[in-house]
């Protein structure tokens, strides 16, 4: 491998780091504004006079603000992110059982929503110019100028409430306690309750790989290689299905890497809309009910994918682009 | 850096064509307008679509024909939940609110929050692309870091956070969505600064002893001004579904009624599952229209500056 991409790589994650420390500097001062007393932010009126003096001494809340926030990351960095006002338990624990549930949503509807969208990019690529695209590409915009929750409401209202094909919220029938995440997936019901949810999410994501994909389709079809194969009596099919679809994907490849996580920060809504028990619905009825260190708890965790994926997205672009890393790097930088 | 993935609307690869700006400032910046409107039907329809709003939002206490927080009463009675009638075209909602008349309102929160919003970004975003493009070294490395963290921070989490704990009121929305959302728009413009300052014309400027801010804003920011409107009414879309999710949420403004406000509304007052489609459709709607005239305004600014996609 190119000595040039190491340094490339660990510059990008150095960079990443640094970016995570001034993130979770950020969100350390964001919930010193939470109202009440900046104690709020890790103990409860409810609490026990022995619980809160433990918690105290747990998070140094009696010491000056710059010893507080040292405590703060040397407890970050143990993965200590405190307990839960409301729901009891650690935050750890908390966002430990929902997170498998985002990640369930956001990776089928990322990669139906690229399945569709590469493939349709390249179909729109095929028909430049005529109706059919036009008509495509103002449904595509429509996806991404609608709100996730409205569409998510509709589709409720018809399927849910009116015709009755799919249940309306969660990710189980009431009463159902699944004792493993593997019989969760095993069983019909859960997949039932991912389908509404899950579309609305791929409706909406779909647009980007789509537009990106066309967009991309377009440029390759313009290269010298392209117009030599024309001359060469390939087809037109097999030119943009072999040849030009290869190179048109690889931009769109960064931009799922980025998109995993940009989607489960967003997937706020649609978890919220769906009772998706969720990172996303976590965070709004932890912020709700005032469960500060949950709502800082969740708040980070969705912090560290988006900077870890950020981090993936640019070594993925340095593996595909030769630029990075080789004597004219200045160029691809 | 890494290429723009996340406005797509806008996704052009090739480099946009810059002009030394011959003429006046002004009439330059008319002509590409009248440029982007005239060319594409799209812009236009979008330009059309987003000045009915503004008359709407102008004329609101006129169309409407209630306040859209007052109860309608009959003999003493709550109208809630009426089904579509002359008297309130869209119905009543559960607490006997013209449905219509706040449609009609609502046009207000969305276009304050979506003007402010694109102004905030695109006058950030376009100061700090033309700082950290044309001067580099430890400005751009400064400020592009700044960017990297705004990428870092969840968008959605962290704006319902900074409502939740400030007052909660639209001025509060439209802040924080302009911390973060400025990022997309110093990246992109930085970029196409560091192209243009390479230019005879610049050069020219430099050996001529204009000074650095001169050049900053006399020569190449008038080049660029197109992108600003470009990355500009993007951020109208983004910002009226940032505004209407937060508002969903129960974290927006509980005085203003906006079409997230209604949406939330319907949704928290059993209007999916009694079929009230005539208060869940038209909210929705009027937020995708406005969204979308922003992204096609964007994209006939787009064809003006890549003309090489009108091409294709």
């Amino acid at each position: 491998m190119r000595r040039g991409l190491w340094l490339y790589i660990g510059g990008r994650l150095l960079q990443s780091l640094l970016v995570l420390w001034v993130v979770v500097t950020i969100l350390f001062l964001l919930f010193r504004l939470a109202p009440g007393n900046p104690l709020t932010a890790y103990i409860d009126t409810t609490f026990g006079e022995e619980q809160q003096t433990a918690l105290m001494a747990r998070f140094g809340l009696d010491r000056p603000l710059h010893e507080q926030y040292l405590i703060y990351l040397g407890n970050l960095l143990r993965g200590d992110l405190g307990d839960s006002f409301r729901y009891g338990g650690t935050v750890v624990d908390q966002i430990m059982e929902v997170l498998p549930n985002t990640l369930y949503l956001t990776l089928t509807s990322l990669v139906a929503a690229y399945l569709v969208g590469v493939i349709g990019g390249i179909f729109m690529a095929a028909r430049r110019g005529t109706r059919t695209e036009k008509v495509g590409i103002i449904f595509t915009l429509m996806t991404r100028a609608a709100p996730e929750f409205w569409i998510g409401m509709i589709l409720l209202a018809v399927f849910a409430f009116k015709l009755r094909w799919f249940p309306s919220s969660g990710t189980a029938a009431a009463g159902t306690i699944y004792s493993s995440e593997i019989e969760k997936l095993l069983s019909p019901d859960f997949w039932q309750h991912m389908i509404l949810p899950t579309f609305t999410l791929a409706l909406y994501l779909h647009g980007l790989p789509l537009l990106l994909m066309r967009s991309n389709m377009l440029e390759v079809m313009d290269q010298d290689f392209i117009t030599m194969g024309r001359l060469a009596g390939y087809s037109e099919r097999r030119l943009m299905i072999r040849h030009a679809a290869r190179n048109a994907l690889l931009p769109v490849m960064t931009a799922l890497t980025l998109g995993v996580g940009y989607s489960i920060g967003g997937n706020v809504v649609i978890e919220n809309v769906f009772a998706w028990p969720g990172l996303g619905r976590l965070l709004v009825r932890a912020v709700t009910t005032s469960d500060y260190p949950l709502a800082q708890g969740a708040f980070f965790i969705i912090a560290v994918i988006i900077v870890i994926l950020n981090f993936f997205a640019d070594v993925v672009y340095g593996l595909l682009d030769p630029r990075v890393g080789s004597s004219d790097q200045a160029k691809a930088s | 850096m890494l290429p723009q993935t996340q406005n797509v609307e806008s996704a052009a690869a090739s480099a946009p064509i810059f002009e030394r700006p011959t003429d006046s400032f002004l009439s330059q910046f008319a002509r590409t307008n009248l440029e982007v409107f005239q060319r594409d039907r799209l812009a236009l329809a979008g330009l059309i679509i987003l000045t009915f709003f503004v008359l709407v939002a102008i004329l609101a206490p006129v169309i409407a024909p209630y306040d859209p927080l007052q109860v309608i009463e009959e003999d003493g009675i709550w109208l809630s939940n009426e089904k579509p009638a002359p008297e309130y075209p869209l119905g009543t909602t559960n607490l006997g609110r013209d449905i219509f008349s706040q449609l009609v309102f609502g046009s207000r929160a969305a276009l304050l929050v979506g003007f402010s919003a694109a102004i905030a970004v695109s006058v950030i975003g376009t100061v700090v692309g033309l700082l950290a493009g044309y001067y580099g070294g430890w400005v751009d490395t400064i400020l592009m870091r700044l960017a990297d963290i705004a990428f870092g921070i969840p968008f959605l989490p962290f704006i319902i956070v900074l409502a939740a704990f400030m007052e909660p009121n639209i001025w509060n929305v439209v802040i924080a969505m302009s911390l973060l959302l400025w990022r997309d728009t110093g990246r992109v413009i930085r970029s196409q600064v560091l192209v243009i300052k390479e230019q005879a014309f610049v050069s020219a400027a430099r050996v001529s002893g204009a000074s650095n801010l001169r050049i900053i804003f006399m020569y190449i920011a008038p080049s660029i001004l197109p992108l600003s409107f470009l990355y500009g009414s993007l951020a109208i879309g983004w910002s009226i579904l940032t505004e209407a999710s937060v508002s969903f949420l129960g974290f927006g403004d509980p005085n203003v009624v906006s079409w997230g406000f209604m949406l939330q509304d319907a949704f928290n007052s059993q209007a999916l599952s009694r079929g009230a489609f005539y208060w869940i459709i038209p909210p929705g709607v009027c937020i995708m229209l406005t969204v979308m005239a922003g992204f096609f305004i964007g994209r006939g600014y787009e064809e003006v500056l890549f003309p090489r996609l009108r091409r294709m």
